[in-house]
């Protein structure tokens, strides 16, 4: 086999706040042979994408490629001029971004923005590429691919657009593409119809391929070759099986085993439920989000509340914590009904039951320190004032992990972890005993993702606190939960304790999710697509409305 | 009914509702305008009994609401009213003032607005290179002067040291188009040299606004050419705030040219306005505000339905 794509000794730098050049890769190699697929692996900020695109010899703006060299083909990338690395991009080389929703062009119809780069190449003319393009289509199994393309990039699901960007970068025929992060923003039943589609694509294609990603489950599935990268250096490089079987190096050690983390039930208490939510129907407007919904979450236990984006899960939470009061049904805490409203609850209801978002960053005020932010329900719920509070909000942090000096700190000075971290110390505050935590980890790093569901488990042995754990993962489910209750649609489609949810006969819905949700080992793609006939799969995206016709 | 229909039904229903706000707004500025129409007539032989008599003749004794109402029920009709100053029919006054403002206006625009963009996509396209910051550079300076500045400037440039222009903007009813040409093309020269700069420097933003996007990076990974990037990607999706700027400066050359008339003595509906307010001619001050006031509601309705047109999200909804 010949050496397709050789990188040496790449370093690559980017410019500082300060104004000087920093390095955010330093001395990586790759070598990859034609029709070979390698993995990328690393956590955010690793430098997965830069390395991808320097494949292409690109730089974002604010990066060069500084040193070393990229050899295609045996030619030189690195230095080579602008003219000669246009007519290798989008030609010899194509990329599939994170996000199609972005990456497609909003003005123009998805099959000419497919078909732009091969016929503006001249490699094949217009009606050539628009047959090409529909041939990917259906390959990709996107629905009517003839009149597919006519559509614009906001006309189609999620799933059906990260594929067509698969169409996109295939159809100019290139010796490589570079998939970084392909299935990332999509839902895990969508994921893995991706997933699948680009296996697909790749292997009657005679190309080779880089897949960029930070699920190693997700890129055994696909790749020869495993290379593991941390703070923009190789740390590890084998062949798939290798990597899962001997890794040799402590980060890829801690990245294998991260999904086998798993919580033993326990029983359900005889005493009543804390918490109950009895025939909610909520909506926004006169759109119905949720119908007839009920949950029952006992002192110091788990109930993970599951589903795809638009299930109504975050709209669950709203309605629990009063934010959206529900059209029908109630919220009941310790047997006694609560106010629809917050504006209607005392302050002591709402003290008991308290809140912590998805996006860690959004949800901490920037212009004060996490003082004021911890303090600031200490103050409020229990009136405790100047050094007090000072002694508290440190106690606080040190239940969450952190050191007692960042209660000086500005949210912007935290990483996405630590944020996530005065989030909770924040809603711990409060003395609570209902936490709801909405997809906390959700938009973290799966290491940083573990270490706060470690936490969260270690404060609920430390204080009782009872978790509404709202996620669309069901590893982290497994991990935590006593509980599960499977939404779709706005309906509560299965629940009861984990074992009998994770155990078969399933509903047909958690079954789908249940294996969606990809295992550790090179086969699950291919088992998983074989046990549902390949068939049965949803074709038509990751609307709720559609996956819940499936299998 | 496709959704794009009933939002530019709703625009032009709230363009209607401005006008008619604005109607009253201006109503309200003409009653509290100091002084009095039969003073300012009459002079020095302002006696009460001759004020008294002419405020009757023009009506003026009647109670505001009612007035207010002819007034509005007159320009339902195409009727502006009498000038209080020489009692010919406002149309009259304004309809040839009105014409040669237009006429200014188009002309100033037809070579401003192709020019300005083209040179905004030509600064986007060789971005941070000598012919970007030369542009920049050149538009700041001419931002920055002021239009009488610059319309002296040219008249001493053009008018008296090379004489290739006349110095005065004299139109009259009946002139050939190519004498109409020559004899604004100073005042045009001075209106484009300071819109130009303006919407170049809002499309330069608007363009390099839309080249952040992470579409044309996907663009520039297909290896396609860079004016071809900037045309075909960025530009057809930074429409909507070039238009606007566009629009912005159109009801300028419209609307805000009246120091430009007076250095040419250009006959302009600007000037009429401040001649009818400096005589208190009410009813000349009037229509010519609701003139201006509907020249920037159309334009800015305009401007809102080429913004939705170029939506792709409501032209072709899912």
């Amino acid at each position: 086999m010949s050496l397709l794509l050789e990188i040496r000794d790449l370093h690559v730098e980017a410019l500082g706040e300060d104004g000087r050049w920093h390095e955010i890769v330093g001395g990586v190699s790759v070598t990859l042979e034609r029709s070979r697929v390698l993995g990328l692996i690393g956590e955010s900020g690793a430098g997965k994408s830069t390395l991808g695109l320097a494949a292409l010899g690109y730089a974002r703006r604010g990066v060069r490629l500084a040193r070393g060299s990229i050899r295609l083909d045996g030619e030189e990338l690195l230095g080579a001029p602008y003219e000669r690395l246009r007519e290798i991009r989008g030609r010899r080389v194509t990329y599939v971004a994170q996000s199609a929703a972005a990456a497609f062009n909003p003005a123009f119809r998805i099959e000419d923005q497919c078909i732009e780069a091969a016929v503006a190449h001249g490699l094949m003319d217009e009606a050539e590429a628009r047959a090409e393009a529909r041939r990917l289509f259906a390959k990709l199994r996107l629905p009517d691919p003839e009149t597919f393309g006519r559509r614009y990039p906001h006309q189609v699901s999620g799933g059906q657009l990260q594929r067509a960007m698969t169409v996109m970068a295939l159809v100019p025929r290139p010796d490589l593409v570079v998939f970084d992060e392909p299935t990332t923003a999509l839902d895990v039943t969508t994921q893995i119809e991706v997933l699948a589609a680009i296996k697909t694509a790749i292997e009657g294609e005679d190309l080779a391929a880089i897949y960029i990603t930070h699920d190693l489950a997700l890129v055994v599935q696909i790749a020869h070759r495993i290379l593991v990268l941390k703070d923009g250096r190789a740390v590890e490089e084998g062949e798939t099986s290798e990597i899962l079987e001997r890794p040799r190096q402590p980060y890829t050690r801690a990245l294998v085993h991260l999904r086998r983390r798993f919580r033993p039930e326990r029983p359900r208490p005889a005493e009543p439920p804390l918490l109950e939510v009895r025939g909610v129907e909520a909506a926004y407007g006169a759109v119905r989000v949720l119908e007839d919904v009920d949950l029952a979450l006992w002192r110091g236990r788990t109930v993970a509340v599951v589903g795809e984006s638009g299930s109504g899960k975050t709209t669950l939470a709203r309605v629990v914590t009063g934010l959206l009061p529900p059209r029908r049904g109630e919220v009941r805490l310790d047997g006694r009904p609560l106010q629809p409203s917050y504006r209607r609850r005392s302050r002591d209801d709402l003290r008991r039951i308290q809140l912590v978002y998805q996006m860690p960053d959004v949800a901490l005020n920037p212009r004060q320190t996490v003082e004021e932010i911890v303090g600031r329900p200490l103050t409020f719920y229990f009136d405790v004032r100047g050094t007090a509070r000072r002694r508290r909000v440190e106690e606080l942090l040190d239940a969450v992990e952190l050191p007692a000096s960042f209660a000086d700190r500005y949210p912007a000075e935290l990483s996405g972890g630590q944020k996530q971290r005065v989030a909770i110390a924040r809603a711990l505050a409060a003395e609570p005993e209902v936490m709801i935590c909405d997809e906390v980890t959700s938009a973290l790093d799966v290491q940083v993702a573990d270490a706060v569901l470690a936490l969260l488990l270690e404060l609920q042995a430390r204080t009782g606190i009872a978790y509404l754990y709202i996620t669309h993962d069901l590893a982290t489910v497994k991990a935590i939960a006593d509980e599960i209750v499977v939404m779709l649609r706005g309906r509560v489609v299965e629940s009861g304790p984990k074992s009998e949810v994770l155990a078969p006969p399933h509903h047909p819905y958690t079954e789908l999710l249940l294996s969606s949700v990809p295992e550790m080992e090179t086969g699950w793609l291919d088992r998983i697509l074989r046990r549902r006939g390949h068939r049965a799969a949803p074709v038509a995206g990751n609307a709720p409305a559609e996956a819940g016709r499936m299998p | 009914m496709h959704p794009i229909v009933a939002l530019i039904a709703r625009r032009l229903a709230l363009g209607v509702l401005s006008l008619w706000a604005v109607s009253l707004l201006i109503f309200a500025g003409t009653e509290i305008l100091p002084g009095d129409v039969a003073e300012a007539m009459l002079g020095q032989s302002a006696t009460p009994e001759a004020v008294a008599a002419i405020r009757r003749e023009l009506g003026l004794d009647r109670p505001a609401w009612e007035r207010y109402l002819d007034w509005l029920a007159g320009m339902l009709r195409g009727d502006l009213g009498t000038s209080y100053a020489n009692r010919m029919p406002v149309v009259a006054l304004v309809g040839d003032r009105l014409a040669n403002t237009l006429f200014l206006a188009s002309v100033a625009a037809a070579v401003a607005v192709p020019l300005a963009i083209l040179l905004g996509i030509v600064a986007v396209r060789w971005r941070e290179t000598p012919v970007d910051r030369l542009l920049s550079a050149m538009t700041l300076s001419a931002i920055s002067m002021p239009e009488f500045f610059v319309g002296y400037a040219l008249i001493f440039l053009f008018a008296v040291t090379w004489p290739l222009a006349s110095p005065i903007a004299a139109v009259h009813p009946g002139m050939a188009l190519p004498d109409r040409l020559a004899a604004v093309a100073l005042p045009v020269v001075t209106l484009a040299f300071v819109t130009v700069a303006h919407m170049m420097r809002m499309t330069r933003a608007a363009i390099l606004n839309v080249m952040e996007s992470p579409y044309i990076e996907t663009a520039e990974l297909k290896g396609l050419a860079r004016t071809r990037i900037v045309l075909r990607h960025a530009l057809p999706n930074a429409l909507s705030p070039i238009i606007n700027v566009v629009v912005i400066n159109l009801a300028y050359l419209v609307v805000g040219v009246v120091v430009v008339e007076v250095v040419f003595v250009y006959p302009g509906l600007g000037q009429l306005m401040v001649d009818a307010v400096a005589k208190r001619d009410v009813p000349l001050v009037q229509a010519c505000g609701m003139i201006f006031a509907a020249t920037y509601v159309l334009l800015n309705l305009t401007a809102d339905v080429l913004a939705i047109l170029t939506n792709p999200r409501l032209r072709h909804p899912r």
